[in-house]
């Protein structure tokens, strides 16, 4: 289907589905009660868990298949993020003019930052990304102020042209992003006896791009291209003396990253129309690279599940604070209660970096491949006991 | 005139004349073996073939075109495949994946944007790469991880890589060095078959005596860089220059 093997087919509809029922998945608890804080399915949150999956998505075209780590991604993301915001500025405030040339620019710019970085590899590759990406962070704070708005970082203003569309609206505001009058910002909320969930535009619009995405990988991770970007990580001394130049193919793996990156920022701004240098800043590079070996580096569903776990970690676990455990431990007896408040404290709320820390670095000892090597095991060891069960002589072998 | 036509090449690494005045010519489907002591030059003189080094003077004819200041995938693109002293193969991948990418090599050049087209549907590629595995014995293994394959069976997959491409010409350094001796018989025997079957033309470094006597047509000895002799394998055995060249070193 699709050009698609059966088994890539099916992981596909399985990312559909999850995208598509995500408002409804991602809030299983009743609005109100004491577990609605672990909902994550607020639109604020869930653009968030899709951006960031197209980020990682194509990050792993990069580092899964050729195994150069760039630690300079970021600046990519943020490069989408500004042309998005001069395109709401210049334009008009529809997102898809935005978003394709988002991904445009930003392949442009990975297209020059690759080819300089790609003439060396290893940790020299690694070092010149993240130089770039730092020139580009401190360029943009500084001297590129007319550009990128420095500090305060680029945002809409009354008086912007827009020459395809009103400059404010009738009201005077500044008008939102929307799809052809579609408003981002624009939620249906469904409320079904307790539980509420929330429709978000904006969301959509993000998810079905991620779609887009993911199916565009897998072809990617299936096709020729993709088998020589494996060569390379592989072994580019064979690579070479059977006939192939591994340079362009690791630039076009770049520049390929490089425009998920792109549409990853534009997204950003079509959800809020405004950029900020920081999201170019290195930490935010690291991130990517984070989420995609915490995932499963060269697996394709892997850095999905890598981004929306750091970015469930930031926001959920962010939120419990001294108070909250109080309220969970309040039926322990006083001493004991804080005995254990206190044990707990510091593993959640602002101390959310270090379960992160601790989660990431027993998926890296343990699990090389991933969470979706843990997943494979799991589903190993089930199907085991399910055939051993069903069948317990099957392993033995006959007298 | 052979496919190969060396003339005058010197490669000096400082003060050591690495390559003297190196002239040989490798005639078309014909074994020639290129042989002699440690430090005579055998390695570096490989090394200028396929374009890793680039001799100070001389020149380096292939199929009536020059080698020299080409790089490794220019010089296989142009035909020379070469087997290296310990495989290089894919390790990464499977067996069927290794094979399959010298096939697109040959098939789409250094390089060619196919992104979008699955691999799976390359019915061509995929039927070349069969035949090529079922050809060395290996098709039971297709679906393994090389990596955990026996050496004997890496140096066989090596070999397929090259010869599915159709090399005019396949270079092989020491193929059996460091090898058991029984390993060393199966690479004998797998050369012999090579040769009878597909009647390629090959440049073979080795130490080994024995390799080369059951397999060379034509035999250069290279002793401090430079040429001693070039023979049939029967006029080398009681060359006198080869006795003294080789003193101590091996019987021959």
């Amino acid at each position: 289907m699709l050009g698609l093997e059966k088994k890539d087919f099916r992981l596909l509809l399985v990312v559909i589905g999850l995208t598509l029922f995500a408002p409804i998945i991602l809030n299983p608890f009743p609005a109100g009660s004491e577990m609605a804080q672990f909902n994550a399915g607020y639109p604020d949150l869930m653009q968030r868990f899709v951006i960031f999956g197209i980020f990682a998505i194509g990050f792993n075209i990069l580092f899964g298949l050729t195994g150069y780590l760039s630690f300079g991604h970021a600046a990519f993301l943020g490069v989408g993020s500004y042309s998005a915001v001069w395109m709401f500025k210049l334009l008009s405030m529809n997102v898809l003019p935005a978003i394709i040339l988002s991904v445009i620019i930003a392949g442009l710019f990975s297209l020059v930052i690759g080819y300089i970085s790609l003439r060396r590899s290893g940790i020299y590759f690694s070092i010149l990304t993240l130089a770039f990406a730092q020139m580009s962070f401190a360029l943009a704070y500084s001297v590129l102020t007319p550009i990128t708005g420095g500090e305060t970082g680029l945002q809409l203003a009354l008086d912007d042209p827009r020459i395809l569309g009103a400059a404010q609206t009738a009201s005077g505001n500044i008008p939102v992003p929307a799809l052809f009058g579609l408003e981002m910002r624009a939620s249906y909320e469904l409320n079904i006896g307790a539980w509420s969930f929330t429709f978000n535009t904006g969301y959509y619009l993000a998810a079905v791009m991620l779609v887009l995405a993911f199916y565009l990988a897998i072809r990617i991770f299936r096709s020729p291209f993709g088998l020589m970007l494996r060569a390379i990580k592989s072994n580019q001394t064979r690579m070479s003396y059977t006939g192939l130049n591994s340079r362009p193919y690791t630039l076009a793996a770049f520049v390929i990253s490089g425009m998920y990156a792109g549409l990853a920022g534009g997204l950003m701004a079509s959800m809020d129309p405004l950029a900020g240098a920081e999201r170019m800043q290195w930490t935010a590079s690291g991130e990517v690279v984070l989420m995609t070996i915490l995932g499963g580096a060269g697996t394709l569903i892997g850095p999905v599940l890598g981004a929306g776990m750091i970015k469930y970690f930031e926001n959920i676990f962010s939120k419990i604070n001294g108070q909250v455990l109080h309220d969970w431990f309040g039926f322990l007896p006083g001493g004991l209660e804080d005995f254990v408040v206190t044990i707990i404290y510091p593993f959640v709320g602002k101390g959310w970096h270090l379960t992160l820390g601790i989660v990431f670095m027993l998926v890296v000892i343990y699990l090389p491949g991933g969470l979706v090597q843990g997943g494979q095991k799991i589903l190993a060891a089930l199907r085991r006991t399910k055939t051993d069960d069903a069948n317990p002589g099957a392993s033995k072998p006959a007298e | 005139m052979g496919i190969l036509e060396v003339k005058g090449i010197n490669k000096r690494f400082g003060g050591l004349q690495a390559l003297g005045d190196v002239n040989l010519s490798v005639e078309e489907n014909t074994v020639h073996a290129i042989i002699g002591p440690n430090g005579a030059g055998k390695s570096t003189l490989l090394n200028v073939l396929v374009g890793k080094l680039i001799p100070d003077s001389g020149s380096v004819m292939f199929d009536g075109q020059s080698v020299l200041g080409r790089k490794p995938h220019e010089i296989n693109q142009m035909g020379i495949s070469r087997v290296f002293q310990t495989p290089e193969i894919f390790t990464d991948l499977t067996v069927f994946e290794n094979v399959m990418i010298p096939c697109f090599a040959k098939r789409d050049g250094a390089f060619r944007m196919h992104a979008i087209e699955s691999i799976f549907a390359e019915k061509g590629i995929r039927a070349q790469a069969e035949e090529m595995l079922a050809d060395v014995n290996m098709l039971e293994k297709r679906d393994m991880v090389t990596s955990s394959l026996s050496r004997g069976d890496k140096r066989r997959l090596e070999m397929a890589m090259c010869l599915v491409q159709d090399p005019k010409l396949l270079l092989l350094d020491e193929p059996t060095a460091g090898m058991a001796r029984a390993d060393t018989e199966n690479t004998i025997a797998l050369l012999k078959e090579i040769r009878t079957k597909r009647g390629i033309t090959m440049a073979i470094i080795e130490h080994d005596m024995n390799v080369v006597f059951s397999l060379a047509e034509r035999i250069t000895v290279l002793a401090q860089g430079t040429p001693l002799v070039e023979d049939t394998p029967e006029n080398i055995k009681g060359h006198p220059k080869v006795r003294e060249a080789y003193l101590g070193e091996a019987q021959v």
